[in-house]
């Protein structure tokens, strides 16, 4: 098993996934799973009204992008998603770099750097 | 005389059919305004309606109500069995459709009644105990009242009080009943943290309502006439009317129009002007519905947060309060011009009106709340009517019946 392999894991406001699809693409980047996630920071939420109830939601609904890399440094992938999802306001969201064992890909069986590219 | 006539005869089987539908809108409604976990529980409780207080009325709802009259407070077993409710009219309700079309159209309005209250019982109330107390709610609360003010001989009905669709006998009776029902029952846990689940299927389902109330106020003319046609009008007018009212207030107090406001303020509306529907005008309905929907505002958005009561999906506020308002309103504006078959109102010199309404509203009001309470109370000697802290907090879906809404994780 030759090189590392890292998860890099970006939890962010729903509004700007496209962009940050398209700009992961840019770099190389094909693959990843996305989530519909509920979470909480620093940011403050936001008063909703149900009929005669008020209620304070601070959970709010964000994105998780999960991203195995192995070829395309850590660093270019957190750049790129800095780049786009910069406001530098409450609520642009973090960016988790996790090590990874190793990668089984199900269908051919192969493992490491090869499960994560496709034959040509 | 007595003779069907087959214009009015189509048009009432065509409003029956647009009133049972309401039932069907309303566990929409309600449905979603329910947590995930809970809204089957809710939907069931308006089929349930369906189920009982049909059976309930081809057996004895009927001739309680219509029947002949014992002592202006009850009908007599003359119809027992729907026997002798066939298509012959029976001119003391409708002299030109068949009387078997008449109950028809009366039960589709027994159904949603008592539907109506499992909005304040919400999210809490044992199944069984429901169906239990639906089944006694028709019977001791419902025919009774229907009977007062619609039966002929009834003592409402003699004294002159006018519901033309029943915001007396539907709204009154349910939503005070609701009240009482989510007093006694108690609040759900976690009260301040629970919101709606899927609004867009409240908004179909208030849609619905909207459309089934058409049947239900332009139907209750029992006839292709002017007063179908004014109570069709005043019925949309009123419902627009409680809409941009409610909308007013929300922008007033909070600057936002919410869509559940949009349908609250809607029934609302509907809710105001279904006693008035064939006796005032349409210009009158446009403030009976935009009141009406201020008045539901203020219920549901400071006397309930104040006071504390749980009316989960506001049966009560929007019903109770809605339909009280009606009462007073159409002793207000009724018009001799609109239907000659009514009387005028408070603008029209006849103040007598306002205080025939006002007596109605106090014996509805005292009847359905103390007799809602009895049986509630009664039931509780029987059986438990809350289910457990676990039941609850599981959701009555899956701990009362055995179900998912959406389920786990098939795909």
């Amino acid at each position: 098993m030759e090189g590392k392999f890292y998860k890099v894991e970006i939890i962010t406001s729903s509004s700007k996934f496209e962009e940050l699809k398209d700009a992961l693409n840019e770099i190389g980047i094909s693959g990843m799973t996305v989530s519909n996630v509920l979470g909480c920071g620093m940011q403050k939420g936001h008063k909703e009204f149900y009929r005669g109830l008020a209620l304070d939601i601070n959970l709010l609904p964000k994105i998780k992008v999960e991203i195995v890399v192995c070829d395309i440094p850590t660093e270019l992938v957190v750049e790129t998603a800095k780049k786009v999802l910069h406001t530098g306001k409450m609520g642009d969201g973090k960016i988790f770099i996790y090590d990874v064992k190793n990668i089984i890909r199900i269908s051919n069986g192969a493992e490491g750097r090869d499960a994560l590219r496709y034959n040509k | 005389m007595n003779a069907v006539n087959a214009a009015d005869t189509s048009f009432i089987i065509f409003a029956t059919a647009l009133v049972m539908l309401m039932t069907p809108g309303l566990a929409l409604f309600y449905g979603g305004m329910v947590r995930r976990k809970n809204v089957l529980s809710i939907t069931i409780h308006s089929y349930a309606a369906m189920a009982i207080v049909s059976i309930q009325w081809v057996l004895i709802g009927y001739t309680l109500c219509f029947g002949k009259d014992f002592a202006g407070f009850i009908g007599d077993f003359q119809f027992l069995g729907s026997q002798g409710v066939g298509f012959l009219p029976n001119a003391n309700y409708a002299a030109t459709i068949p009387q078997s079309l008449f109950m028809l159209f009366q039960l589709m309005f027994a159904i949603i009644t008592p539907a109506i209250i499992s909005g304040a019982i919400a999210e809490r109330m044992k199944f069984f105990a429901f169906s239990v107390f639906i089944l006694l709610w028709s019977i001791i609360v419902y025919d009774p009242i229907a009977h007062w003010v619609w039966g002929y001989g009834g003592w409402l009905k003699n004294l002159g009080v006018l519901d033309f669709a029943g915001g007396y006998v539907v709204e009154i009776s349910s939503g005070i009943s609701a009240l009482v029902a989510a007093l006694v029952l108690g609040r759900r846990k976690k009260l301040k943290t629970i919101t709606p689940h899927n609004i867009p299927m409240t908004m179909l389902g208030a849609g619905i309502l909207w459309f089934g109330w058409f049947g239900f106020n332009a139907g209750s003319a029992l006839a292709i006439n002017g007063v179908a046609l004014n109570a069709f009008i005043t019925t949309n007018s009123s419902a627009a009317a409680g809409i941009i009212a409610w909308s007013i207030c929300e922008i007033a107090s909070r600057r936002k129009v919410t869509s559940l406001g949009i349908a609250s303020g809607m029934v609302a509306g509907l809710v105001a002007i279904t006693p008035g529907a064939g006796f005032v005008s349409p210009l009158a309905s446009i403030l009976i519905g935009g009141i009406g929907g201020m008045l539901s505002f203020f219920g549901v958005t400071v006397v309930k947060q104040k006071l504390g009561y749980d009316d989960s999906l506001d049966a009560f506020g929007c019903h109770g309060i809605g339909g009280i308002w009606g009462g007073i309103a159409t002793g207000i504006f009724a018009s001799k011009a609109i239907n000659s078959a009514g009387t005028n109102g408070l603008i029209y010199g006849n103040i007598k009106l306002v205080g025939i309404q006002l007596i109605a509203i106090v014996a509805t009001v005292a009847y359905s709340a103390v007799m809602t309470f009895i049986i509630l109370k009664i039931m509780g000697k029987f059986m438990s009517l809350r289910v457990t802290s676990e039941e609850e907090m599981e959701g009555l879906d899956v701990s009362l019946h055995g179900e998912e809404a959406y389920g786990g994780t098939s795909v």
